[in-house]
């Protein structure tokens, strides 16, 4: 097959396996691409893409533009804050006179979860979403399972410990479905308060103790503290968690193996990742950022891919 | 039963050995050229020939493989996008001759990506095209091989068939087909 199974990118729940191997297939030629004199090729070279942000974002929107810009796409960016929403405008109003203006393609962050699939019901164009609130963000799982990939030959049979705020991330919660989906054991670990009710019905172990955590794990993935969408202390203070959560290079340094360290950015350094550990040999926290883009390529190019 | 052969193993080697003189008579020892394959049919092609440069002149060649699916211009005019396959030009093409290989030239839409992709290695002096199928009166864009190993006179629902020992298969077998049958 060459042709994913689906429209859209909504989520990595909705796609198959098969769909992830095809888009890492074409990633590594986007990777080669990238790396060479000349980093540009003409692939959507008459397609149109917004940019949709309706909430912050620095790696992910100049990840997706420097993509759409490498594969030749014509490019329109849109964020909330300087823009009519601020005057009432809906949602479905908004992303419709955007694409009144003959748009291709839309890649869409938004707080709320599930935005993206209610466009995806009402509008025609493909839609990539780039994060809707605490539920996906599947780029980001796809980055990630193919930096493990890249590193570690293959993803089917390791052990990876995602740790921090499980319960507001839907980058733990993508990278749960695309390394189930690639055959890896998954554990989650952080604070009760900081765990969703309802983890254990997604498969994954559950460890409270991050020093088991990274003693069980091959690769772990640090998530950031989201203080933003925490509305009540689910923690004393940022001190305490960093004391019993943050990884440092000690931590490290007591195992009885290597293990790779990942974190989707942007790390708060010493809460729960050391600089001594961030910027370390263990770290592939760049080699993601650089994946990110030949990632995105691929999947950019492979939903334009279908008959226009 | 539509299914003609072309070339077989014994014709293929005849034909293989004088496209490699050809080559010598105009690149001598090869010093300022490099063998460029097409993805994903002409790398075999590229392989088989740079190997018989090699052991003709007792010299090292460059050999370096392209994809052109990113450059392709039928993206979203087809039901499903083309797979992509890996490039791998190791060398620096700047002020070289190049020497582009593929398996068959039908409409010339490929070697045009080819040349397109090609650009982003930098600025060879010279380009030529070599093939071993020549399919004749059906180009779409004014591109012509200067090596060929075979003409062909072909109609639209005809297709030319590759079989060669590289890729799999037991014998080395081209032939012209009728696309309808299998």
């Amino acid at each position: 097959m060459s042709q994913l199974s689906q429209k859209h990118l909504l989520g990595i729940k909705d796609i198959t396996r098969e769909d992830i191997e095809l888009i890492f297939e074409t990633a590594r030629s986007f990777k080669e691409v990238i790396n060479r004199p000349i980093k540009k090729v003409p692939s959507l070279r008459d397609i149109t893409i917004a940019n949709v942000f309706f909430e912050n974002s620095t790696r992910t929107r100049l990840s997706f533009e420097l993509a759409e810009k490498r594969l030749s796409a014509d490019v329109i960016n849109f964020s909330s804050s300087s823009s009519s929403v601020k005057k009432g405008e809906t949602l479905l109003d908004t992303v419709n006179n955007i694409l009144a203006m003959k748009v291709d393609m839309v890649v869409m962050r938004h707080s709320s979860p599930g935005a993206p699939h209610f466009l995806a019901k009402h509008i025609d164009a493909n839609i990539v979403n780039a994060g809707d609130g605490t539920h996906e963000h599947p780029t980001q799982a796809l980055l990630d399972t193919y930096s493990i990939m890249e590193k570690h030959g293959s993803v089917e049979g390791l052990k990876v410990a995602i740790i921090g705020d499980i319960l507001h991330s839907r980058v733990a919660i993508s990278n749960i479905f695309a390394l189930q989906k690639l055959g890896a054991e998954v554990m989650v670990c952080g604070p009760n308060t900081l765990l969703p009710k309802y983890i254990g019905s997604l498969g994954v172990k559950v460890e409270l103790d991050v020093r088991k955590a990274l003693q069980w794990c091959d690769v772990a993935n640090v998530l950031r503290i989201q203080l933003e969408r925490q509305q009540i202390k689910y923690f004393p203070s940022l001190r305490e968690y960093s004391l019993y959560y943050g990884v440092n290079k000690r931590m490290l340094d007591e195992l009885d193996k290597e293990i790779t360290i990942m974190h989707p950015g942007p790390i708060n350094r010493g809460v729960e990742l050391n600089s001594d550990v961030a910027d370390s040999e263990h770290s592939i926290i760049l080699e993601q950022v650089q994946n990110g883009v030949a990632v995105r390529m691929a999947v950019l190019y492979l939903l334009a891919g279908g008959k226009a | 039963m539509q299914k003609k052969l072309i070339l077989d193993t014994h014709l293929l080697n005849i034909t293989v050995n004088r496209l490699c003189q050809q080559l010598i008579e105009n690149h001598g020892n090869f010093e300022d050229t490099a063998i460029i394959g097409l993805q994903p049919k002409g790398i075999y092609l590229a392989e088989m020939i740079h190997d018989k440069l090699e052991k003709d002149t007792g010299t090292k060649i460059d050999l370096g493989y392209l994809d052109t699916t990113f450059f392709r211009d039928d993206f979203r005019r087809r039901d499903t996008p083309v797979k992509a396959n890996a490039t791998k030009v190791p060398f620096i093409i700047e002020n070289k001759n190049v020497v582009l290989i593929d398996d068959v030239l039908y409409t010339g839409r490929s070697v045009r990506a080819a040349m397109d992709a090609m650009i982003a290695f930098g600025r060879p002096k010279k380009v030529e095209l070599l093939v071993l199928v020549n399919r004749k009166y059906s180009r779409q864009l004014p591109i012509e091989p200067d090596y060929i190993g075979k003409d062909v006179n072909t109609m639209d629902f005809q297709k030319v068939l590759v079989e060669l020992e590289a890729q799999g298969f037991k014998d080395n077998k081209i032939w012209l087909i009728n696309k309808e049958s299998k």
